[in-house]
């Protein structure tokens, strides 16, 4: 068996060495930064997710300037439910007051219907009312202040 | 020769000692901002959830705070957490009667169209379970989606190719693609609220407390109560995942 | 929502694997099957099919260029797809594939057509001028020795190379079922036997293909087709047909007996939203007529013009029949829900990326790769069987 015999699968196997060194570069030019530190997995990525800005302040930040709300609702029925589960997310209000004002939801009547709007399921530990036989069409804000709900 | 060096001393000393004093100018600054606040550490943590289904009344509030929270695409059927009401007639657990209305962020319509008033009807939030064995993260082909050291699976969205790979097999359907950047997405616990010491959105305002986020590795959490003092469920137990959403009252017939 | 019956996990309403992924197994599927068809000849010596051989694996080497296209189609970020080459995750049969793929791409099949025609292309190169001169050169890698020595050297190595190759073709099919059975999630694609029913019913799809081809280009150039090839050919494609048949309706009545879960709610999508895929066109018209055809053909004397036509319909209809295999697989798969509560609609549009008309042209592509690589490298003028040693 003479070189020139077998030369060609030399030539061959030269040109899958080259392709596999091509590659091996290629990778390290590619693979992004800090893949494979922590896990099989970009760490970067956990920053990015970190990064997003809370859209919801969270209860606390509203009770450090609504000081008497929160003294009003501590002793009423709805002191278990957090300010923006009604209000909706303000974050941006609780950075910069004067830049967001937030929107109270005008008809209450459709937000307080999840809750209170009697549906096979609900618990029975709480008021659930067939809201037309309660009241009509009447919005829930005529007779009720969701602070201090109960109408004594 | 002494001057420069003298000049060099001055210049140099001031250098560092401005350079110090900005330094902790900046970081009182930035102390501030929750960003910066006392530093997270993973190894402390191991986060999951527990969800009371006896407390839950459908009211939808965590569904829409997921949405507003995440920016999730208000397309009527992709959703990082959703409620199903489930009616089950004592006669028939096998075929409960199952309805998720736009995933329940309205809330539920008030009765059932017949009128069904015999058996048993009841709200199950769902979310992504954050598994420790996570299938998702088993089959990703590129490392897009991995758990982190504290328990919560994320997503690299500059990383996923979008093969839907993981959608397919996620046992739970808590998975889509989101159409506005052709990724996987899903429930993330809230972890850039988690990080800096909020809660989750959906357990912020969640009306009844039925939701609660829990910190397995906290001695003091809440968590370790519940576990010890109610029935505890994870969904499709059968499937081996290591879920981490804990229910309490949990039917057999769901789903 | 519209199309949806009973209840779906919110998410699950839309489909996430597509007509384009049913259209990955199958193209990966002719490819496994055309090339156990040439290795018949290559390394078990049947050399009555010996004029496939060459047929066989230009055919393999058309739809294997073709393959990635359904996927890059479908991903979210095409782009991005080298990622699985420079992060594999190891746990990730899909990952695994892309390796799968490339090798069998480049260490099997390439290298083998590349052994068996060398002399071709050699003597191609020398008889031709200008810029076809360099284009055949190019394909010799600069090698000009044309010595018997050389020619044994290729015979050898060429004979280990497809020796590899079987195995490795029972990968490149065989990942792609394991890519399904390994979801535990999803009970109708999760079961060990997902990658053996798969292989096989590819073999199936691979053999009827070449025999097609094989028929079609010999009527076409007016040359005499080699009876006793189209007969052995049919003959493995029965044998190929009865091993798949036998597999998968072990599945099948193991499903029933078992009966777990799954089973109603998968019992019933059979029977309304998968009747025509599956008992009309894949259990009936693709399995039951072919195999019928092809049996008769074994048992009893036929004239040949007619058993050429018996061959010609069953090859057809296998082809009609495979494909609603992966159909019924993959889209079958996704139009009920893990809740076993509910069933969705698949909306199959026309002129999108991932709707009917790319997903037909992908079909027909293989097809124009072929013609470009029957004028390059034809597979007619192969020296009969005598020079080989």
């Amino acid at each position: 068996m003479r070189f020139k015999d077998v030369e060609h699968l030399v030539r061959l196997a030269a040109l899958f060495v080259a392709g596999l060194l091509v590659f091996t570069v290629a990778r390290a030019e590619l693979v992004p930064a800090g893949f494979g530190t922590l896990g099989h997995y970009r760490a970067g990525a956990i920053d990015d997710v970190r990064a997003k800005t809370p859209e919801y302040a969270g209860q606390q930040a509203c009770a450090e300037c609504h000081v008497d709300v929160v003294e009003l609702r501590a002793k009423a029925r709805h002191k278990g439910i957090a300010c923006e589960s009604c209000h909706g997310p303000l974050g941006k209000h609780a950075a910069d007051p004067g830049q967001m004002t937030p929107r109270l939801p005008k008809p209450a009547r459709p937000l307080c219907a999840h809750c209170h709007a009697a549906n096979t399921g609900k618990s029975k530990r709480y008021p659930t009312v067939d809201l037309k036989e309660h009241a009509g069409d009447e919005d829930c804000l005529t007779c009720h202040t969701p602070h201090n709900p109960k109408l004594s | 020769m002494d001057t420069s060096r003298r000049d060099f001393l001055i210049i140099g000393t001031r250098m560092f000692v401005m350079t110090s004093v900005a330094a902790a100018a900046l970081e009182h600054v930035v102390a501030g901002a929750p960003e910066k606040a006392p530093s997270y550490n993973t190894a402390d943590h191991w986060w999951a959830m527990t969800i009371d289904i006896e407390k839950c009344v459908g009211s939808g509030h965590c569904v829409r705070a997921c949405k507003l929270e995440n920016n999730v695409p208000d397309e009527p059927y992709f959703f990082r957490t959703w409620v199903e009401r489930y009616h089950v007639d004592p006669l028939d657990m096998d075929h409960p009667t199952v309805d998720s209305p736009n995933g329940g962020i309205d809330g539920f319509p008030e009765t059932y169209p017949d009128g069904k008033t015999s058996g048993k009807t009841f709200f199950v939030p769902k979310l992504c379970n954050h598994c420790a064995d996570s299938p998702c993260t088993q089959v990703c082909p590129v490392g897009a989606t991995f758990r982190t050291n504290d328990g919560v699976v994320l997503i690299d969205k500059s990383y996923c190719l979008g093969c839907r790979y993981c959608v397919q097999a996620c046992p739970y359907g808590c998975r889509y693609i989101d159409p506005r950047t052709n990724t996987a997405d899903k429930c993330t616990l809230c972890y850039h609220r988690l990080t800096k010491g909020l809660q989750p959105a959906c357990c912020e305002t969640c009306p009844t407390g039925a939701r609660q986020i829990a910190d397995l590795k906290n001695p003091k959490d809440p968590v370790h109560e519940f576990l010890r003092t109610h029935q505890i469920q994870i969904l499709k137990p059968q499937m081996a995942t290591g879920a981490k959403v804990y229910y309490n009252g949990l039917d057999g017939s769901v789903r | 929502m519209p199309g949806v019956q009973g209840f779906m996990y919110p998410n699950e309403i839309e489909l996430q694997w597509s007509i384009l992924i049913v259209l990955y197994p199958y193209i990966t599927g002719l490819v496994a099957g055309a090339f156990i068809l040439a290795s018949l000849e290559r390394v078990f010596n049947v050399q009555a099919v010996r004029p496939t051989y060459r047929l066989a694996l230009l055919t393999a080497l058309a739809f294997l260029l073709v393959a990635p296209l359904p996927l890059q189609l479908h991903l979210g970020h095409p782009e991005r797809s080298f990622e699985m080459y420079l992060t594999p995750h190891r746990t990730s049969a899909m990952a695994m594939f892309g390796f799968v793929y490339l090798w069998y791409l480049m260490v099997v099949l390439l290298v083998e057509i590349w052994l068996d025609y060398r002399k071709e292309l050699v003597l191609a190169a020398r008889a031709s001028t200008g810029v076809k001169r360099l284009f055949y050169r190019a394909l010799t890698l600069g090698s000009d020795n044309l010595s018997p020595e050389s020619l044994r050297i290729d015979d050898k190595v060429g004979r280990i190379v497809t020796v590899i190759g079987i195995p490795s073709a029972f990968m490149l099919h065989g990942y792609v079922g394991f890519i399904f059975g390994s979801i535990k999630a999803n009970p109708w694609w999760s079961t060990p036997m997902m990658p053996i029913v798969f292989l096989f019913s590819a073999i199936v799809s691979g053999i009827a293909m070449v025999m097609l081809l094989y028929m079609v280009l010999t009527w076409w150039r007016g040359t005499g087709i080699d009876m006793n090839c189209a007969d052995t050919v049919a003959k493995y494609l029965f044998y190929a047909f009865l091993v798949d048949f036998a597999l998968e309706m072990l599945d099948l009545i193991h499903r029933i007996y078992e009966a777990d879960e799954s089973f109603r709610a998968l019992d019933f999508m059979v029977h309304t939203k998968l009747f025509l895929s599956q008992i009309v066109l894949q259990l009936i018209v693709g399995t039951g007529v072919p195999i019928l055809l092809l049996g008769i053909t074994q048992v009893a004397r036929i004239a040949p013009r007619i058993r050429l036509r018996m061959y010609l319909t069953a090859g057809v209809l296998t082809l009609i029949g495979i494909f609603a295999m992966r159909w019924n697989v993959v889209i079958g798969g996704q139009l009920f829900s893990k809740s076993f509560l509910g069933y969705t609609t698949y909306k199959l549009a026309f002129a999108t990326r991932e709707g009917l008309l790319p997903a037909i042209l992908l079909m027909l592509l293989p097809f124009g790769i072929l013609a470009v690589l029957l004028r390059v490298l034809p597979p007619w003028e192969h020296a009969p069987a005598t020079d080989r040693l």
